[in-house]
């Protein structure tokens, strides 16, 4: 046997999907070409709300290089699904309206896809949208979620009275009440967590391909998920039967959770294709102004919290109602985000005994809105830490004592959060399972210099700056989820969470992974081979991890919700327990041994007690793939599938302290330093942990400071390009400084808990929190985000009887 | 329509001359990703915004997506493709982002890598802060730029230390 493998689990090795992006070689969806490819272009919507009286397409066909020209009622495909209805407390939901492929009757937002043309080139396509036609009936619109659900509110569908999608609740109302109506002290406070727009640097885009010979489609997408998008366009959508469709995404520019979901285009181009006839694809890519009204955005929840306690710094109770914005249409899985991920988390890591939550959904003529990184854990982290920062300023207890009191202590898990977390219908329940909050916290203050935050804002007074700083002791459940619980919480979850793997170990000893999830940026072939080449004794370069084509990786779930590396990395280790299992039962008729004398170490089965008597896995592999001498009962090939649920979701942890300095001239925030200590359980490569952070603190900073969609009232998107929405910059960021505590989450064999989210869940309210105590010397008790100098500026004037 | 809708444009792109004839509205980066299937150079936003389009002329970073393929006709023009030297190896700065994880989806990644290439031309030893305001007009939405950062001082360190320096303007024709 040669050399012992180097054991790479846990290492930051290079990721070995790099070589092909710094080189310009990664493969884009708009990198693609196909012979004999057309291109779409989508007529969308200027108006938020109106009628569609009549389409004149006429013009449009005669136009240089036009095939085709398509409307709504050309397509027999139904409305595109809506998979997590809120159920529960507010019933079953009888009011769904989601997109159609093309708009028929009405538009409900600016951006809604009205009619498309295919052409011989995307400009042709793109010139002759300018000849078609719409005659409009323009009616008034409405953008603010709460606004529309007052009486007299515009009314955006017959089904859904007063715009309301659920009204679903959680938690104890009577007791929290009651906790209330017998507090010492119960701050109140409105928090508006404003909508985001989430950006990922490539845009979506598809490609249909419908084969005539076969009669089978190809559909390439930039997309998390294209098992389930194979299922949601095929079961649900098209009609087309599910084994006649293949989805493909290729290298994915980014995603951060806006291409989780289903979207007319995707339909769109499978239509296309077949309607246009000899066999050609249709592809389609949104510009990134279309991108800004036809992908989803994020956040957009107006929160009125109350929060109650004694003057010890005991919270005795929180009562959240909230009204979340779900734009003029349903997305794929909107409703399940300010309910599931977002009532149900509103505890945080604090021990509260009362908690009670009301969330309306709403429909306005804006943008759909739905899973953008973190998914309703982010908002809930918002309201938890600003409302126990308003309670500490109330009583005049320090900030992070008031949290250390409130902490759920570390000898409470598995611990049962009574904003309903844990109690599906069924009685499945999952609990808080583990961690240790104090840790993290003290680290973090000691390297933020919490201490000495009054002598640093008085250093900073004299230099015209006032000096905040701002905690976030943020939990998060990811992770998702077991399938028996989620499929049973209450919100009608319509799907279930597992993950798969497959493994082969082929003739050569060279091995094949193919997997259920699908990666964005986050280094999945890396650190799947890292785990592979650590349980089967194989080195990652004889490791190819493959992912994302329907046409050869196992049904999977695909990649949100922080849930690649404990539910997929576990289904990949059940493959290689399966794989190392038959290569010791073989190992054992090769040798001559019985199956019980055959130990396994790394890449080496041995027979106990003779160490000269064994075979390496590669050996194994030649040997049982060719098949030539098998023991009865067994098949050939090292070839193995595991499809694994996880019996719990995780919990990731830490404090993170953002500090800033605003010029009380200007108004303008700096953001000088942030202090992340964070819990993720363990770490498979450490390097690609970090980053995961960096980028997840960069978007949460992004909300609390600049990024903001803004509509007026007649629902035109005012921040409707990167000239308007304002995207953080390299100029604009400090370098950040991370450190860890490490509990390992119990879930699973790795102790990995997840952190695509966690950075982005803790920053919002960290510099919320740091602006609002930076002002707080000025008598300003709360001020809402985004923290532009403009607002900031006008918020100090007031408290000088200035400019309000 | 007239029959002759297009300018023949003649180009120096990663080394080798090109040449072309484009409709005076395309832009220099649909020639490149188009014409030249050169599709390293990425677009991100359309509006000069977000520099995934960026590449360098006669040295100077510039974003081909708001630059008229015929205003590049004579320029030498290099793109991500042309960064690796003759034998294969890598460029300091693509060594530096390997290295330092200075990327995650990749996407921005090429126009970064060609904005640090023209600072690395005129800063030898940048500090963060330089670093920092150079690529100020590319954004990356994954890595929060901290992993960027410290890829591009990497590079130039390992510039200073012999590797193969940013070579934007020795393009021969």
């Amino acid at each position: 046997m040669a050399t012992a493998v180097q054991d790479v689990l846990g290492t930051s090795v290079r990721r070995t999907e790099d070589p092909r992006f710094i080189t310009g070689k990664g493969r884009y969806l708009d990198d693609i070409k196909l012979t004999g490819m057309a291109h779409l272009a989508i007529l969308r919507s200027p108006y938020a709300h109106a009628n569609i009286r009549s389409i004149d397409t006429t013009r449009a066909k005669t136009m240089p290089g036009v095939i085709a020209v398509i409307v709504g009622a050309d397509i027999p495909y139904n409305p595109l699904p809506m998979a997590w209805p809120a159920g529960g407390a507010s019933g079953l939901q009888n009011n769904v309206s989601t997109p159609r492929t093309l708009a028929t009757d009405s538009v409900k937002w600016t951006g809604e896809g009205v009619t498309a043309v295919v052409a011989e080139t995307p400009e042709q396509a793109i010139d002759a949208l300018e000849a078609i036609d719409v005659d409009y009936e323009p009616l008034p619109a409405v953008v603010d979620a709460e606004k529309a659900t007052q009486p007299g509110a515009v009314q955006l569908h017959e089904n859904a009275p007063n715009n309301i999608v659920f009204d679903w609740t959680v938690g104890d109302k009577d007791g929290t009440e009651k906790a209330l109506a017998e507090a010492e002290v119960v701050v109140r406070e409105r928090l508006v967590n404003h909508r985001l727009i989430p950006n990922p640097m490539e845009v979506r885009g598809d490609i249909g391909w419908y084969n005539p010979g076969t009669d089978e489609y190809t559909v390439w997408m930039s997309s998390q998920t294209p098992h389930i998008q194979r299922l949601l366009l095929t079961a649900f959508v098209t009609g087309i039967p599910e084994h006649k469709v293949r989805c493909i995404s290729p290298d994915v520019g980014g995603a951060f959770g806006t291409k989780i979901f289903c979207y007319a285009d995707m339909a769109l181009v499978m239509f296309a294709s077949k309607l246009i006839g000899g066999g050609r694809p249709v592809k389609w890519v949104e510009s990134r102004r279309e991108s800004y009204g036809s992908t989803i955005h994020g956040r957009d929840h107006i929160t009125y919290v109350e929060i109650a306690g004694r003057r010890d710094g005991t919270v005795t109770g929180v009562k959240v109602k909230t009204f979340a914005n779900l734009g003029g249409r349903l997305s794929t899985i909107g409703p399940g985000i300010p309910t599931t991920l977002y009532g149900r988390v509103l505890s945080g890591c604090y021990k509260i005994p009362n908690v009670y939550a009301e969330v309306t959904g709403v429909y306005t003529n804006t943008t759909f809105v739905d899973a953008y990184r973190g998914a309703g854990r982010p908002e809930a982290t918002y309201v938890i830490e600003r409302a126990m920062d308003l309670f500490a300023n109330e009583i005049g207890m320090d900030r992070a004592e008031v949290r250390r009191k409130n902490f759920i202590p570390k000898d409470a898990f598995p611990y049962d959060n009574p904003s309903g977390l844990g109690t599906a219908v069924n009685g499945e329940k999952i609990y808080v399972d583990s961690g240790d909050y104090e840790p993290a916290m003290d680290m973090a203050l000691k390297t933020a210099g919490y201490a000495d935050l009054e002598a640093k804002r008085a250093e900073a007074k004299t230099r015209g700056k006032l000096l905040g700083m701002g905690l976030s002791t943020y939990i998060e459940v990811c992770g998702v989820a077991p399938s028996k619980w989620i499929g049973a919480v209450g919100e009608g979850w319509g799907a279930a969470m597992w993950e798969s793997s497959n493994v082969k170990v082929h003739l050569t000893g060279k091995v094949i992974v193919t997997m259920g999830t699908q990666p964005q940026g986050q280094g999945h072939e890396t650190t799947y081979a890292q785990i592979v080449s650590h349980e089967l004794g194989i080195p990652m370069d004889d490791i190819v991890i493959q992912h994302s084509d329907t046409q050869g990786t196992p049904f999977g779930y695909g990649s949100y919700g922080s849930r690649t590396s404990s539910v997929g990395s576990t289904a990949a280790i059940k493959a290689t327990d399966k794989i190392k299992d038959k290569a010791r039962r073989y190992a054992a008729h090769m040798l001559e041994a019985s199956v019980d004398d055959i130990e396994v170490d790394g890449a080496e089965y041995r027979v106990k007690g003779s160490p000269d008597k064994k075979k390496t896995i590669q050996e194994i592999a030649f040997a049982l793939d060719l098949g030539f001498s098998l023991p009865a009962g067994m098949e050939p090939y090292l070839d193995e599938t595991a499809y694994y649920d996880t019996p719990n979701c995780t919990w990731p942890f830490g404090t993170h302290i953002a500090i800033v300095e605003v010029d009380e001239e200007t108004g303008e925030t700096d953001l000088v330093r942030y202090v992340a200590v964070d819990d993720v359980g363990k770490k498979i490569n450490p390097m690609i942990v970090d980053g995961q952070l960096h980028g997840g603190i960069a978007q949460g900073v992004g909300q609390a400071l600049w990024e903001t969609a803004v509509y007026d009232d007649d629902g035109q998107l005012l921040s409707g390009s990167m000239m308007d929405y304002a995207l953080p910059r390299a100029s604009w960021l400090p370098s950040f400084e991370l450190g860890e505590t490490v509990t390992p989450s119990p879930v699973n064999p790795l102790g990995v808990k997840g952190v695509g989210e966690a950075g982005c869940i803790a920053s919002t309210a960290a510099v919320a929190n740091a602006v609002n105590d930076a002002l707080s010397p000025l008598g300003i008790k709360h001020l809402d985000m985004p923290f532009t100098a403009q607002k900031v500026w006008h918020a100090i004037q007031a408290t000088k009887g200035g400019r309000a | 329509m007239a029959e002759h809708m297009t300018e023949h444009i003649a180009l120096v792109v990663n080394g080798t001359p090109r040449e072309g004839d484009v409709e005076p509205r395309r832009m220099l980066v649909q020639f490149l990703r188009e014409d030249l299937e050169l599709t390293g150079t990425h677009v991100g936003c359309d509006t000069s915004q977000c520099g995934a389009c960026t590449v360098t002329i006669d040295g100077m970073a510039i974003k081909s997506c708001t630059m008229l393929a015929v205003q590049a006709d004579g320029a030498n023009v290099k793109t991500i493709e042309g960064m690796q030297a003759a034998d294969g190896s890598l460029h300091a700065l693509q060594e530096g982002f390997w290295a330092k994880h200075g990327l995650q989806c990749g996407f921005c990644t090429p126009g970064m890598i060609m904005a640090a290439s023209d600072l690395l031309a005129r800063n030898a030893d940048p500090t963060d802060d330089e670093i920092r305001h150079a690529i100020e007009g590319n954004i990356c939405r994954c890595t929060g730029y901290h992993n960027i950062v410290l890829a591009i001082r990497e590079a130039a360190s390992l510039v200073r230390a012999g590797a193969s320096a940013p070579t934007p303007t020795s393009i021969t024709a």
